[in-house]
């Protein structure tokens, strides 16, 4: 549904965009007026997206990417890359930064804008040595006492004959043993899909929050689809049953939170998202200034501890 | 000066040897195998051995069901070989009496595939006969996505497996060597970690860093319980985190690949062991072959993922055949029995 609207409303962007560039007269005025217009109409409709609308919208090509929000969130970014064990791995952004005058290690998972660079970061799929560089950032983060802020959005680990050989499932395996205890704040934000161990691989977090259009799930609907169901054109009958939308998972207890998005979805109006994120850092980075390296582990270890709990208590009853 | 420095060097000496010797003796007296301190520990250790004083080292009811030497079911699995059945080898395809493919634990001797082998008989062919104690830990069936006939689907496997899930867990004696025991369930849904595995392995390393157990797992699992949906995911993080703690806590953990360990599971506890073993021709990966295939767009060398290409690629210690595994881990017990630095 959201999908023909969206369309629709790029389309008119083009034409205002077109119209916009010629000579201003009277009919030209009109024209853009009434797109506007149409544009208004068209946005309110988005109100209700249904799960499958927010996988549209979760994968949104013009949805803000993990370096608009390095760029918006914090200043005087330090890149950097590599896993140290002879591998680098562009699908993983990350680095050092500070937020508000505080140093901070950001990473995320990056998809790119274009189709190149989508080739050049492989669509946002790591391989084992994203993994590892994350981790090694996050343990860095770890020694130096600086808070953790990790931005997922990913189709899922890289499935490649490299990565197997290279040990993709160890790589995730390391990174959520070892994310448990760390010793430092992490807030994970699901910014446009999580799927799988892949996002998860980066998400062990004290708090967890996710754009209010974001999905986050075992895997990705096509692949629910294709393995339960043997039919990966079901992917829409996928969404409604996965439970896989931010309100479902504040509901199972997966998330801390939702950050709103405007009408539409966050590509339009990212500034808004922007200070949103800005409010929710600020007051989580607040509340755990105040715990001790070793209660930030337990807090965090605790959080996934009862990950089920409330589904297993409710059954009990 | 020197004289007092001496002295005091070789006061030194002996309180060190007294404090030895006491150590040894314990360790002969039996008190101290296993890992599992004794009431007379020194106070430092108190603080973390005070769940066992209160308990006391032998007293398990707690958490553990009593032992039972012949299960109920063993009567289903007698059934098969008293006759002149066979039964078709996996690989070869060749037929092979059931009773000779029993002896040989699935193990075919025509071709040394290691075929299927239920939980329960993989216990058996484990543990010193009558010391198996199952891990008490009940979890309800839970169905978090009303998944069309999902809570049935788990009570008709319930019944048909005798398993309350895909893993068996206990704890079980190895050439008189205690230790917490699981074994995943291939016959129960594929093995898949849903909210009950999850909850059962992570109970499963609290209660070994309880008791100082070692923790020996035999992975076989699809991955992720894709019917749970995001919950199943968060299991890989439940149970990587207890796996990683009891870790901290200097627990000895002992993962068992066997066929197949793919997905969530190979990306969490399955890849977390102090020792990594392997069955011989497991099949072992995060991504299964069917999907690099279609990704990548061409077929797979042979051999791929398997047991021995993660072991030269480093991720796997050793590759065990069945036959030899009781005795293999009973090697590694006895290799960490002893926990300090002796002459
Ligand atoms: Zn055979």
């Amino acid at each position: 549904m959201i999908r023909e609207i969206d369309e629709r409303i790029q389309d008119i962007d083009k034409e205002i965009e077109a119209e916009s560039s010629k000579e201003s007269d009277y009919a030209a005025d009109l024209k853009i007026k009434e797109l506007k217009s149409e544009r208004k109409k068209l946005l309110k409709q988005c109100n209700h997206p249904t799960p499958a609308d927010k996988v549209y919208l979760a994968r949104h090509k013009n949805r803000p990417k993990v370096d608009d929000y390095i760029n918006a969130l914090f200043d005087d970014f330090f890149v950097q890359r590599g896993d140290a064990l002879g591998k680098e791995d562009k699908s993983i952004l990350g680095g050092i930064a500070t937020f508000h005058g505080l140093p901070v290690t950001v990473l995320g998972h990056r998809k790119g804008r274009n189709i190149n660079e989508n080739m050049e970061y492989n669509f946002g799929m790591p391989e084992p040595q994203g993994y590892r560089k994350a981790m090694r950032m996050m343990k860095q983060a770890e020694k130096f006492d600086r808070p953790i802020i990790t931005f997922i959005d990913t189709p899922g680990a890289y499935p490649g004959l490299e990565a197997e050989e290279n040990g993709q499932a160890n790589a995730i395996a390391k990174n959520l043993a070892e994310m448990s205890a760390l010793k430092v704040p992490v807030i994970a934000i699901v910014t446009g899909e999580g799927s799988s161990g892949g996002a998860l691989a980066i998400g062990v977090a004290n708090s967890v929050y996710m754009l209010e259009n974001a999905v986050y799930s075992v895997l990705s609907p096509e692949g629910f689809a294709s393995i339960l169901w043997k039919d990966s054109s079901r992917s829409a009958e996928a969404c409604d049953l996965m439970k896989l939308t931010a309100q479902d998972l504040k509901r199972f207890h997966v998330i801390d939170g939702i950050i709103p998005e405007p009408l539409g979805g966050a590509h339009h109006n990212p500034q808004k998202v922007y200070r949103e994120l800005d409010n929710m850092l600020m007051s989580e980075l607040t509340k755990y200034k105040k715990m001790s390296a070793n209660e930030l582990a337990r807090n965090r270890y605790d959080k996934f501890r009862n990950m089920g709990a409330a589904i297993i208590a409710q059954e009990q009853k | 000066m020197r004289e007092k420095k001496q002295m005091y060097i070789n006061q030194r000496l002996r309180d060190l040897y007294i404090c030895f010797s006491h150590f040894c003796q314990k360790i002969r007296s039996g008190v101290m195998t296993m890992g599992i301190f004794s009431k007379e520990e020194s106070s430092g250790r108190k603080e973390s051995r005070r769940s066992l004083q209160s308990k006391g080292s032998s007293d398990y009811s707690e958490d553990f069901e009593s032992a039972v030497s012949r299960d109920n079911k063993e009567g289903t699995d007698q059934q098969d070989t008293n006759s002149m059945e066979t039964i078709t080898c996996s690989s070869c395809k060749k037929e092979i009496a059931a009773e000779l493919m029993r002896k040989e634990l699935s193990v075919c001797p025509e071709c040394g595939a290691h075929n299927k082998i239920s939980a329960k008989r993989r216990i058996r062919s484990l543990v010193d006969p009558g010391t198996f104690r199952k891990l008490k830990c009940p979890v309800p069936v839970v169905d978090p996505l009303g998944y069309p006939d999902y809570k049935n689907k788990i009570h008709d496997l319930q019944d048909k497996t005798g398993l309350d899930e895909a893993v068996l867990i206990g704890m079980g004696e190895i050439e008189g060597r205690k230790a917490m025991i699981g074994v995943m369930g291939s016959e129960f849904l594929m093995a898949s970690m849903g909210i009950a595995v999850g909850e059962k392995i992570t109970h499963a390393f609290e209660i070994a860093d309880k008791y100082k157990l070692p923790f020996i797992i035999f992975t076989a699992s699809g991955g992720a319980r894709m019917q749970e949906g995001i919950l199943s995911l968060m299991q890989m993080a439940k149970t990587s985190a207890a796996a990683q703690r009891f870790g901290e806590h200097g627990g000895l953990y002992v993962v068992a690949l066997t066929h197949p360990t793919t997905g969530g599971v190979s990306a969490s506890f399955a890849m977390l062991g102090d020792i990594t073993l392997a069955e011989p021709g497991a099949l072992i990966g995060f991504a299964g072959p069917r999907v690099i295939e279609q990704t990548i767009g061409q077929k797979l060398p042979a051999g791929f993922q398997r047991a021995e290409f993660q072991e030269d690629h480093g991720f796997v210690d050793q590759i065990v055949p069945r036959g030899e595994m009781r005795e293999t881990l009973s090697q590694i017990l006895r290799l960490h029995e002893k926990r300090r630095w002796s002459l």
